[in-house]
């Protein structure tokens, strides 16, 4: 089970929170606007990479927010938790300890 | 309009005796209203109607000129439990809202939604880590410590109120489940 | 049995305490201390068991829980009645105590003789990879024939056929420092760790008392004094600290992400006084700031053949039974061995009274001290030879060994006779939690073994689990660990003791040299599973070479043993057979469990009652008590309906309906869920969360609200209030709540942090009391104040806040059937009391309870969707022929921009009609598919599916909604739906099949 640093709580475990996909994928100001295909990438593409990932996580069963983290995809490091609305912070990948 | 005689009823959670060391007790009715306020436009009034909102989050603080109980739970940036004797509700409800008009906020009447229990004994924080995967030390949950969080498969809002009192509080579907829970796990006194 | 085996003085055990135990329904003799394998010994009883495939005799290989063979069924509590048995326990770690009974697996009819044992011999079929080629064809034999077979003859115990009437319990817990192992290395970790009287330290060893290798030895000194002597004096510091907890007995088997380790408590399986209700087990998640591994170290068997013959024991494990348990295994033990620490078995089963003598594989030049100890001792020893098969079948008589010469050649063959063969190929570190928290592995050519090397957590291993073997260095690794898992630098606190050199090192050996023709003879690797060195090489030959592969292919190192003894020899004999550096072969992963963990540890409390919260509402009680029929909604129980004597679901359906539309129905609409939404911009937010508008709904006013995902499709909907300019009170689905809170929050947070709008989950502050019916009006007028009732002060889709029966509530003017109607919300503590009054005056008037199916079929009817029931998550509110719920005006709403792409636009989506089968009395199926022509060949192309299906005693007839492609266009054609046995035909129609009479909600 992981231990998740929430920003708000410290660190609590996995079971008290809820993964909501990756982070950093603003809804666009005026959808209208936006084409099928740039619509069809926003809704359904994502990078899912191997490594450092950002994605969003809610701290549901504690303080209720939602907020982003760095998780490595690899080791399940989580490399950084901040704040939703402050942005991806520049931190190397950390490899050493989970 | 007719005349008729209302009960009042609680969910069923009659007192349940337990051998063990820790004593589960049901609390009786309480008033709690949800706080809900952005910490700026809270613009530094921490004393609301009596209550003390300076607390860090995941903390509780009694407040109140010492006759009746105001504590106010802190359980997110911008959420509060406001406790207030059942019979208050009304009045309370009124002065926190005078004390935050203009500001941005949301008061609800919570009262008949949660359910709380009183767990009292030693090893009573070994007892509620059965079923709450957080750290219940004194030094990282200390007296006057107060969040949300689960029991077994129940979501709830747990207290310290002393090394060896909590209170765990329930939506009032739930109570049972956390009933008959902390009653299971009392059985296993380490 | 008596104990002709026990040693008249020595050991760990309680020779005031005797016990018995019932083995094969023999009684078995000990002490306090004892284990069932030591008690078996003791007696002479080494056949135990019967292999996993051959069926061949088995023995006690072990003394810990690396055993492979000795799988015993224990019945723990007899004595309380069925449901304390369960299969495969490892009778070197079962702890003996009276009231016991233990029975020995796989065999027919009896332990002795076992017909199974045929397959010794058939064993050319059974060879690797036999499954895949023996039981091909035919096909139809594969469920009636082999499955049943294999199953019957194959395998291990029997699974359990009661359920387990044992208690189960589970602990969080947190530390600074977990420390796994209390043998030498893991005491001294958790002393050095738990020093400063501040770090929290737990110290778990799977053994009833702590001591680890040093319970077997009754020669090592250290600081001068015996080696359990300082152990004792290790835990009587540490349990004087009160930073400390140790837990005996207890097994950390799985280590998981972010130091999280598993670990299993036995808590009374080895206490006869045990009181009835004491928990068996108590599964332990511990979170770990550090943990210190030292978890030791796997003795290695010697491959050669019929090495797998009772009697044939760990080399470790003889002198453990000698020394610690006080049993000698046999009177003429031969070790067999390629390491120095065997000699220490010779040593003391000699002192013990046993003749010994010694077979190494080494060379003279090879060893170390330990030969020269041994020949002091007068022990004669053979260097320089092999093994080349062992004699005997249910018990070893002899030992055929042979000089090796210098070309490798096979000298002259001699026997020796022998009751016991004490066998070592050296010392394999247990690495199992370490690869378990994906730290990777290292191989090592001077310890030929794969050792730690880099750490993936906060963790790191001491003494034997990482290659330490001499007892001074290992405290002193543990000391080091210790300290470095608090942080301390100051390596120089806390002195090292002093302690007697260990005989250490061995000569890597696979398997061992001989003359017999390899592909025939049974040289056992991995004992649980039967695989022999035979075995290895053939997949080798078939041309397995990745280890992984090697693995599945033979089972080598599966199942409960995760290659504890097995591994490395398996690993050595493929990279020998394909001439590589061992670490190129790599190694197999090790997966958690390390040992078995019984089901019920898993569960712990989530059983029965406590297996899942059942959520009841404060009417539950009246409906329980007035026979409803309940059924699961998410975690919901909710009267499904309320039959009268005699009556069946049909027969309550019908009459609760029926009664909806002529008279009056009350139903419990309490688990909607609900959600106060409040703020400024309230009203902005309902319109960017809704597809409908919101910014013009009055106060007092009410409006069904839909809600799509950002991709379009319907995610819930519910009736909505407007209680004050910023306030809203929201209704959900059941089902819904939970997630329609979270989108919410979510779009809040995330998207639109500016708006000022809050929401608190009200579904459990309001018990919600549904009138439904002609009369409803008339049932409530009594009871209400401060609310007019009347149509025209309150329409249809308003809200007023008044009281009913004196208590505060929110009253609704809503319709889920078609009917006037109203929702009564009353604080829930006052829900049954208000449901009681309104029932009671509903008597004049013909008042129905009604459960959620009369629900269902009274929406049916007027052609109301159910979100979950007519959407699966692909469905947009055109399909639903709900288009005229989505603003056009709205510049932008959550799910609005979806709506426009080109599929959801697109000719044929499925949509939402009406289906009257051609025969009125037949309900269709829920989920059946819809086809043009049935006679088409299979697959046959479908066209729709049945979403919501009823008998409708309104209608006289049944109905259905279904989703169609193009079905709104199609209205009147006849179709074909599936049934169990074929076809039945429907006629498409409109999704509304009642014309409400009277007064109408038309919602």
């Amino acid at each position: 089970m992981l231990l998740i640093d929430c920003p708000y709580c410290g660190k609590r475990p996995e079971v008290e929170f809820h993964c909501g996909g990756e982070a950093h994928i603003a809804r666009p100001e005026t959808p209208a606007e936006i084409a099928d295909a740039d619509w069809g990438s926003f809704l359904y593409y994502r990078t899912n990479p191997k490594g450092v990932h950002a994605e969003r996580w809610l701290h549901g069963h504690g303080c209720g927010r939602w907020f982003n983290a760095l998780r490595d995809t690899v080791s399940d490091a989580f490399v950084a938790t901040y704040e939703m609305g402050a942005p991806r912070p520049d931190v190397a990948p950390e490899n050493a300890k989970a | 309009m007719l005349e008729f005689n209302l009960a009042r009823r609680a969910p069923t959670v009659a007192p349940i005796a337990s051998d063990a060391g820790v004593k589960i007790t049901p609390l009786g009715p309480q008033g709690r209203l949800a706080l809900r306020i952005r910490p700026a436009a809270l613009a530094g009034r921490n004393d609301l109607g009596g209550f003390d909102l300076s607390g860090p989050i995941n903390s509780r603080r009694e407040g109140g000129d010492g006759e009746a109980s105001r504590d106010a739970l802190h359980l997110g940036p911008d959420e509060w439990m406001l406790i207030v004797p059942a019979d208050e509700v009304e009045e309370r409800c009124e002065a926190v809202s005078a004390a935050l008009s203009g500001a941005a906020f949301s008061l609800v009447d919570v009262s008949y939604r949660d359910v709380s229990f009183s767990v009292e004994g030693p090893g009573a924080d070994a007892m509620i880590n059965a079923g709450c995967p957080i750290d219940l030390s004194l030094k990282t949950f200390p007296v006057g410590s107060a969040t949300r969080t689960l029991l077994g498969k129940a979501e709830i809002v747990l207290a310290r109120l002393a090394a060896d009192r909590f209170t765990v509080t329930t939506w009032r579907s739930f109570a049972p489940y956390v009933q008959g829970f902390l009653v299971e796990a009392a059985k296993d006194g380490v | 049995m008596s104990q002709p085996f026990r040693l008249p003085s020595g050991g760990r055990i309680d020779r005031k305490r005797p016990l018995s135990v019932s083995f094969n329904g023999k009684r078995l003799e000990g002490f306090a201390g004892d284990t069932v394998a030591s008690m078996l010994l003791a007696s002479g009883q080494h056949l135990a068991g019967r292999s996993f495939k051959y069926h061949r005799p088995r023995g006690i290989l072990s003394h810990g829980s690396d055993e492979p063979s000795a799988l015993l069924s224990v019945d723990w509590r007899a004595d309380r009645g069925p449901g304390y048995r369960d299969p495969n326990n490892r009778a070197s770690v079962v702890e003996a105590r009276d009231s016991l009974v233990v029975k020995t697996q796989n065999h027919w009819p009896s332990l002795e003789t076992d017909i199974g044992a045929v397959n010794d011999l058939l064993s050319p079929v059974f060879v690797a990879g036999f499954y895949y080629k023996t039981f091909m064809w035919p096909r139809t034999f594969w469920d009636k024939v082999y499955e049943p077979v294999i199953r019957r003859a194959a395998g291990l115990g029997e699974a359990p056929e009661v359920k387990d009437a044992d208690r189960y319990s589970n602990r969080h817990a947190h530390c600074d420092v977990l420390v796994v192992g209390a043998g030498p290395a893991g005491l001294a970790a958790a002393l050095a760790a738990s020093a400063d009287g501040e770090k929290r330290v737990i110290l778990a060893d799977e053994g009833l008392e702590p001591g680890g290798a040093l319970l077997n030895d009754v020669t090592s000194k250290i600081d001068g004094k015996p080696a359990m002597d300082w152990v004792a004096e290790s835990v009587s510091t540490l349990d004087a600290r009160e930073n400390v907890v140790i837990l005996p007995r207890t097994t950390a088997f799985g280590y998981y992400n972010h130091n999280h380790v598993c670990m299993v408590e036995k808590v009374s399986d080895h206490r006869a006084d045990a009181p009835e209700g004491l928990a068996r087990e108590r599964l332990w998640q511990v979170r770990a700031g550090e943990v210190v591994l030292a978890t030791g170290s796997h003795e290695r068997p010697l491959v050669f053949e019929n090495n797998d013959r009772p009697g044939i024991m760990l080399a470790e494990s003889v002198r453990a039974f000698v020394n610690r348990w006080a049993v000698l295994p046999g009177n003429e033990i031969v070790v067999a061995t390629s390491s120095a620490s065997a000699y220490q078995t010779a040593l003391d089963a000699k002192n013990a009274g046993a003749r010994v003598s010694i077979v190494d594989i080494r060379l003279e030049a090879d060893c170390g001290p330990e030969l020269q100890t041994a020949k002091d001792a007068g022990i004669t020893v053979r260097s320089g030879h092999t093994v080349i098969r062992a004699l005997g079948k249910k018990r070893v008589s002899g030992l055929v060994v042979a000089p090796i010469d210098p070309d490798g050649a096979i000298g002259e063959k001699q026997t020796l006779a022998c009751d016991c063969v004490a066998m070592s190929g050296g010392w394999t570190p247990s690495v199992h939690l370490f690869s378990q928290s994906r730290g990777k592995l290292r191989f090592d050519v001077e310890l030929d073994a794969f050792v730690p090397g880099t750490s993936a957590q906060a963790e790191r291993s001491a003494g034997a689990c990482r290659g330490i073997y001499d007892l001074a260095a290992v405290i002193a690794d543990g000391l080091a660990a210790g300290r470095s898992a608090t942080g301390a630098t100051d390596t120089a606190a806390g002195s090292t003791p002093q302690a007697t050199a260990s005989f250490t090192g061995f000569q890597p050996v696979r398997v061992l040299p001989t003359d017999a023709d390899a592909s025939k003879v049974k040289a056992f690797v991995d004992f649980q599973n039967d695989v022999t060195a035979k075995d290895i090489r053939l997949a080798v030959r078939e041309g397995f070479e990745s280890i992984e592969h090697v693995k599945r292919y033979t089972t080598t190192g599966m199942a409960t043993d995760q290659g504890k003894t097995s591994n490395m020899n398996a690993l050595g004999l493929v990279a020998g057979i394909l001439d590589r550096p061992l670490p190129a072969v790599g190694t197999t992963t090790f997966r958690p469990p390390y040992t078995p963990v019984s089901f019920g540890a898993l569960i712990g409390p989530a059983r029965d009652e406590l297996f899942d919260p059942v959520r009841k509402t404060p009417i539950d009680g009246w409906a329980e008590k007035n026979g409803a029929v309940f059924e699961p909604v998410a975690l919901w129980r909710r009267a499904k309906y309320f039959p009268q004597a005699g009556e069946d679901m049909h027969g309550a359906v019908a009459r609760e309906t029926k009664a909806v539309r002529n008279a009056v129905g009350i139903f419990d609409a309490s688990t909607l869920g609900k959600i106060e939404v409040v703020g400024p911009d309230a009203a902005e937010f309902m319109n960017r969360i809704y597809t409908n508008a919101w910014l013009k709904l009055k106060v007092g006013g009410c409006r069904y609200g839909l809600m799509l995902r950002e991709d379009g499709f319907v995610y819930d909907d519910g009736v909505v209030a407007r209680l004050a300019e910023d306030r809203f009170h929201v209704t959900t689905t059941t089902g819904g709540a939970p997630r329609v809170l979270r989108h919410m929050e979510d779009y809040l947070q995330t998207e639109w942090p500016d708006l000022d709008v809050f929401l608190t989950s009200i579904t459990e502050q309001w018990a919600v009391i549904a009138l439904q019916g002609p009369k409803a009006r008339k049932v409530l007028e009594p009871f209400v104040s401060g609310i007019d009732l009347s149509e025209e002060a309150f329409p249809h889709m308003t809200v007023q806040s008044g009281f009913v029966c004196g208590v505060p509530c929110r009253l609704f003017r809503v319709s889920f059937t078609g009917e006037l109607g109203f929702e009564v919300n009353v604080p829930a503590d006052y829900g049954e009391a208000v449901w009681k009054a309104l029932y009671e005056e509903g008597g004049k008037h013909g008042i129905t309870a009604y459960g959620t199916e009369a629900m269902h079929v009274l929406r049916a009817e007027v052609g109301y969707v159910v979100v979950g029931q007519e959407t699966d998550g692909t469905v947009t509110p055109d399909d639903l022929g709900l288009s005229g719920l989505v603003s056009k005006v709205k510049a932008d709403f959550v799910g609005k921009r979806s709506l426009a792409r080109p599929d959801m636009v697109a000719e044929g989506r499925r949509q939402l009609v009406g289906l009257l089968t051609k025969n009125p009395d037949e309900v269709i199926d829920e989920g059946a598919q819809v086809v043009d022509d049935p006679h088409r060949p299979i697959p046959m192309r479908m066209i729709g599916h049945v979403t919501s299906s009823y008998a409708s005693s309104n209608c006289g007839r049944s109905i259905a909604m279904a989703l169609i492609e193009g079905g709104r266009g199609r209205i009147g054609e006849t179709v074909h739906v599936t049934t169990p046995g074929g076809f039945t035909e429907a006629v498409i129609s409109k999704a509304a099949f009642y014309e409400v009479k009277g007064e109408t909600a038309d919602a």
